[in-house]
């Protein structure tokens, strides 16, 4: 994205960050679902930032997400490629791009998602995170082999 | 440290050797001792006869010991204990722990936090290798099981058994034959699976144009509980009952096998004839669970 249409586009929805994490080309309409997938919550303490449908040059329509003062790692990143693999990160540090990044399927993710399978262990009182195996045909439960092949927003826990 | 959850964990050259292993002790040569002062923790949550008698035979055949605990009701997780911590604790008491439990997943669960080996002996709808094991093992012992005919017949949906059974035969090349009532037929992330490995399923509607074909009929339990009424199960479980009428235009060297226990599904008269192997099945279940046994305690 250039930043003059970044600069267009955000002018006056989203304000600059000073420091934190801007999550661009989000697949549109995909934006709650990232902030979910990220664990962010109603209690988080920090400014949070939500553009939906935002007009993008190259994908036509985009969302982005900017988080005010928290810098993600890599492995919450990545689980944003599951539902928007084309993501871009970037890292904001005093207003610059400190690090920019794509972000890349994980190969296994834990705490995320929640089995479908009622009689699956890990929807118990067990002390284990849900625990998925990412395949090219879907998510794979590690526990039971259940197979999530799509919708993988309904299944976040 | 090696654990056994599921038949998926095994490859070709691992199961034929624990095939051989499990010969061997068939054949009353093995060491009598190997497995002296060893102690098995044989963790069952739901009701088994055969599993369970054959593993506690197959250690004491070894030289070594069982622990269990009476019933679910007399254990601590009728305390409402996790597995988690039973398994921390039960670790500590023995070499190795069998676990039945009702939940999919358990076993897998039980090796995260045992410091001993786990054999998974049935996980709810899930996994049960050793009973997997077994039956290659007693199709083994009538024929080489490569590019065999096998027929999958009853309840596909929710039996384990015949699950399990199709994943490893699909590393034999194995052409697979299904019989069963509809809405019972193999889950299609099953078929999609074995069909990915080149495994060629073949879809009959009536157990009579099947029986010619196979080399192994694989029977399997229709539960009454997957019926509306009495009636209308026992409409569907008629049509799929074995009876010596229905063999005689079976191949000679076809075998049938079930994993017991059967209720209405292989006619008695059956039992008496050459084809059946349901009882010889079962009893491989000692030799098997024994090779088993070594491969993770010894």
């Amino acid at each position: 994205m250039k930043n003059s249409e970044a600069a267009e586009n955000e002018g006056l929805l989203v304000r600059r960050i000073k420091n934190g994490t801007v999550i661009d080309h989000i697949e549109p309409g995909e934006a709650l679902n990232v902030v979910k997938i990220l664990g962010i919550t109603g209690t988080t303490q920090e400014a949070l930032s939500i553009a939906t449908n935002v007009p993008s040059r190259n994908m036509g329509k985009k969302d982005i997400v900017k988080l005010n003062n928290r810098e993600l790692s890599k492995e919450e990143v990545d689980r944003i490629a599951l539902i928007s693999p084309h993501a871009t990160i970037n890292i904001i540090r005093n207003f610059k791009v400190f690090e920019k990044k794509g972000v890349e399927i994980p190969t296994l993710i834990e705490g995320v998602v929640r089995c479908p399978n009622p009689g699956c262990i890990s929807n118990t009182h067990e002390p284990i995170r849900s625990k998925f195996a990412v395949r090219a045909n879907g998510l794979h439960c590690t526990y039971c082999d259940w197979v999530i092949s799509g919708d993988i927003p309904s299944h976040i826990i | 440290m090696r654990h056994i959850i599921s038949i998926s964990d095994f490859d070709r050259e691992g199961i034929d050797s624990l095939l051989d292993n499990a010969a061997q002790f068939d054949g009353k040569s093995c060491n009598a001792r190997a497995l002296d002062k060893k102690i098995l923790a044989v963790l069952f949550f739901e009701p088994s006869t055969r599993t369970r008698l054959s593993f506690e035979s197959a250690i004491a055949r070894l030289g070594g010991t069982s622990l269990s605990v009476g019933s679910v009701e007399a254990c601590s997780m009728a305390k409402g204990e996790t597995l988690a911590d039973t398994i921390r604790v039960v670790s500590g008491y023995a070499d190795a722990i069998v676990l039945r439990h009702p939940k999919e997943g358990a076993a897998r669960l039980a090796a995260e936090f045992s410091t001993v080996p786990v054999i998974n002996a049935g996980d709810g709808a899930g996994q049960h290798p050793s009973q997997t094991l077994l039956d290659l093992y007693t199709i083994r012992q009538s024929m080489p099981i490569d590019g065999i005919d096998i027929a999958l017949v009853g309840d596909l949906r929710y039996g384990r058994t015949a699950h399990s059974l199709a994943s490893a035969l699909s590393l034999y090349n194995a052409r697979l034959h299904t019989v069963c009532p509809k809405g019972l037929e193999l889950p299609e992330t099953l078929s999609a699976r074995l069909e990915e490995q080149g495994m060629e399923i073949i879809v009959h509607d009536n157990i009579t144009e099947v029986i010619p074909e196979v080399d192994v009929l694989y029977v399997t339990r229709i539960q009454r509980e997957r019926f509306p009424d009495s009636a209308s199960y026992f409409n569907v479980a008629s049509s799929y009952r074995i009876t010596p009428e229905l063999l005689e235009s079976a191949q000679e060297r076809l075998i049938v096998l079930h994993p017991l226990p059967r209720v209405d599904e292989i006619d008695p008269r059956v039992d008496a004839s050459p084809h059946a192997r349901y009882f010889e099945q079962s009893r491989n279940g000692v030799p098997v669970r024994m090779a088993m046994l070594m491969q993770v305690m010894q």
